[in-house]
């Protein structure tokens, strides 16, 4: 490890980043623990330690760290094969001092469809790295739902990478959120390759104490006539920290195509920072894009509004913040551990971190 | 019986003074009226008495039954039996009326249990969509609406005086109607006492006012019986404005 040389702030997809603490020296390869439930006849026909998926060409250290060093879980999905009940992929980080390289790959065949979770959890006392790759693959006409939760502990680092690519009329609905880790970074992108192909991404997260959450997207359109949605939503308390980092880029051939992009940032402490920085990138006329971002505190007028009803303010603010995360909430899919993020949303809203 | 006293009240926002000498009591049961031409400080009377941030006041003093309501935060103003009636009701995204009242009658230490049939049977009574409860907020709510679902939190929380802030702006003949007559309902049947603060008198006709106030430059500059509203349908504030 002692060769590799670590990225630095002054590149801008590492800028505002906490790349500068990270000594990866300090870290001895490991492993995570990785479970898979669901129906069993499901499992069965999908998933292997096997795949013909060839990595992306990649440029950076940590996509090729987890390439050479990758412990493999892959799905794939059979032409016309519908999974309905999700698969749950349960990455467990046990021990202090390692870094692990978990991938998967979900490669959806032609007109099929499956919603896959993914989890990664640990202890509040494990200081470990884990750098997650995700390669979706959606083939023409294939559904893909793929649901990220981060339940790191508070000394968990995370580096995580989803690389989405949509073939012809496909559809990737791709979910994130963000509670636990330490320094907690995912980028985020998606390639529409395929005419009429179509993407949602949505993201939730949510730093207390010393936390930081760090989210860089691309939504790229390569085809014509494609469609992609973001929605990223987050909030900081405490000290924590969040950046949010978007770019469209719609190609010179993807004419007619739709692209929404809005992240939206609420301040609950003095002492919390978020950064959000939107980009389009678009080569060509015919398209309809549009971009939203914002960051700030509570509004002071719904929260009067709400006091003024008698509602104790701790709790007007937490009906303030819910109520800012309920468009992501509604539209999160209903699968195993998502039903009571509500809750423990609020629970963290009250507590210490 | 309540008692609202509102003693020699002066209020600055932003290091203007606007109200300099605001004195009112106004009973259970009892509907005030206080008039004025645009600017005279009539909302930023309403403001204070709810303790809006950035609202000061400077001197004078807020009692409800000998209690200091200077001295409390805005949600025990509204336990105590205050309620506003805002001119503007703000917008709050992901968050449902049913919601809040829930939050309010739990602050209040009142069952909010039965709360789904008491908003189902006031939105009927205040021509309220009851489907509208299951949304956010006053988002997407026409002004009649937002009227009408002040209204109705009001008939839910049962306050001991009520301050309509501009009730009659920015809403149709027939909402107002329903709303005004809602308030007036109010102060027979829990007793309200009612600080009503507007520019024009035609929501009189439902709700009468026992005592009109006329507010210009800070200040009650008249007070009399209802007699005044008419009498300032004829001719205006002009005559009170350079007092």
């Amino acid at each position: 490890m002692s060769t590799v040389t670590i990225p630095t702030v002054d590149e801008e997809i590492w800028r505002y980043s906490r790349i500068g603490e990270l000594d990866l020296e300090r870290f001895r390869p490991g492993q995570v623990t990785t479970t898979i439930d669901g129906p069993a006849d499901s499992i069965k026909k999908v998933v292997s330690r096997t795949t013909s998926v060839v990595p992306r060409t990649s440029s950076d250290l940590f996509e090729d760290l987890n390439a050479k060093n990758a412990a493999l879980t892959a799905i794939c999905v059979a032409k016309g094969q519908t999974i309905t009940q999700p698969i749950i992929i349960t990455h467990s980080l046990n021990e202090s001092g390692v870094v692990a390289y978990p991938r998967l790959v979900i490669d959806a065949q032609e007109n099929s469809e499956i919603t896959i979770v993914e989890r990664f959890i640990s202890g509040d006392d494990i200081a470990s790295l884990v750098v997650p790759v995700v390669d979706v693959r959606a083939a023409q006409s294939a559904r893909v739902t793929y649901v990220a939760i981060n339940e790191l502990g508070a000394a968990t680092w995370q580096i995580g990478y989803q690389q989405a690519v949509g073939q012809r009329d496909s559809m990737m609905k791709l979910f994130s959120v963000a509670l636990g880790g330490d320094y907690a970074r995912v980028r985020a992108e998606v390639r529409l390759e395929g005419q009429g192909a179509n993407s949602q991404q949505v993201a939730l997260y949510f730093a207390g104490s010393t936390q930081m959450h760090d989210f860089r997207t691309l939504q790229d359109h390569a085809a014509p006539r494609t469609r992609s949605d973001l929605l990223f939503k987050g909030a900081v308390k405490d000290t924590a920290k969040s950046v949010y980092t978007g770019l469209i880029r719609i190609r010179e051939n993807a004419t007619k195509s739709e692209a929404f992009q809005t992240n939206r940032n609420l301040t609950l402490s003095n002492g919390a920072w978020a950064e959000s920085v939107p980009n389009l990138e678009i080569e060509t006329n015919d398209v309809k894009c549009s971009h939203a971002s914002t960051v700030g505190p509570i509004d002071d007028e719904q929260r009067f509004y709400l006091e003024s009803r008698g509602i104790k303010p701790e709790i007007a603010e937490r009906l303030v913040v819910l109520g800012f995360f309920g468009e992501v909430l509604d539209r999160l899919p209903a699968v195993p551990f998502i039903a009571d993020l509500r809750e423990r949303v609020s629970v963290k809203l009250l507590g210490a971190s | 019986m309540t008692t609202l006293v509102i003693k020699n009240l002066a209020v600055s926002v932003g290091g203007t003074q606007i109200l300099n000498d605001v004195s009112l009591t106004i009973n259970s049961g009892e509907v005030h009226a206080v008039m004025g031409p645009n600017g005279a400080g009539k909302s930023t009377l309403s403001a204070a008495l709810m303790g809006k941030p950035g609202y000061t006041v400077t001197s004078g003093s807020v009692t409800l039954d000998g209690v200091d309501v200077l001295a409390l935060p805005t949600w025990q103003r509204a336990t105590a039996g205050l309620h506003l009636i805002m001119q503007y009701p703000t917008e709050i995204p992901g968050v449902m009326l049913q919601e809040a009242m829930s939050a309010a009658l739990d602050a209040r230490n009142q069952d909010s249990r039965q709360l789904k049939q008491l908003i189902e049977t006031e939105a009927k009574r205040i021509g309220f969509d009851p489907e509208l409860v299951t949304r956010s907020v006053n988002v997407d709510f026409s002004g009649g609406e937002k009227k009408r679902s002040e209204t109705l939190q009001l008939s839910v929380l049962q306050p001991k005086i009520a301050i309509l802030d501009e009730l009659d702006s920015g809403l149709d003949i027939d909402a107002l109607r329903d709303c005004a007559q809602r308030v007036e309902d109010a102060t027979r049947e829990i007793n309200l006492g009612v600080l009503v603060i507007t520019h024009y008198s035609r929501l009189f006709e439902q709700l009468k006012p026992d005592f009109v106030h006329i507010l210009t430059n800070g200040r009650i500059v008249k007070s009399a019986g209802p007699e005044l509203a008419d009498e300032l349908e004829v001719t205006g504030y002009a005559a009170y404005t350079n007092v």
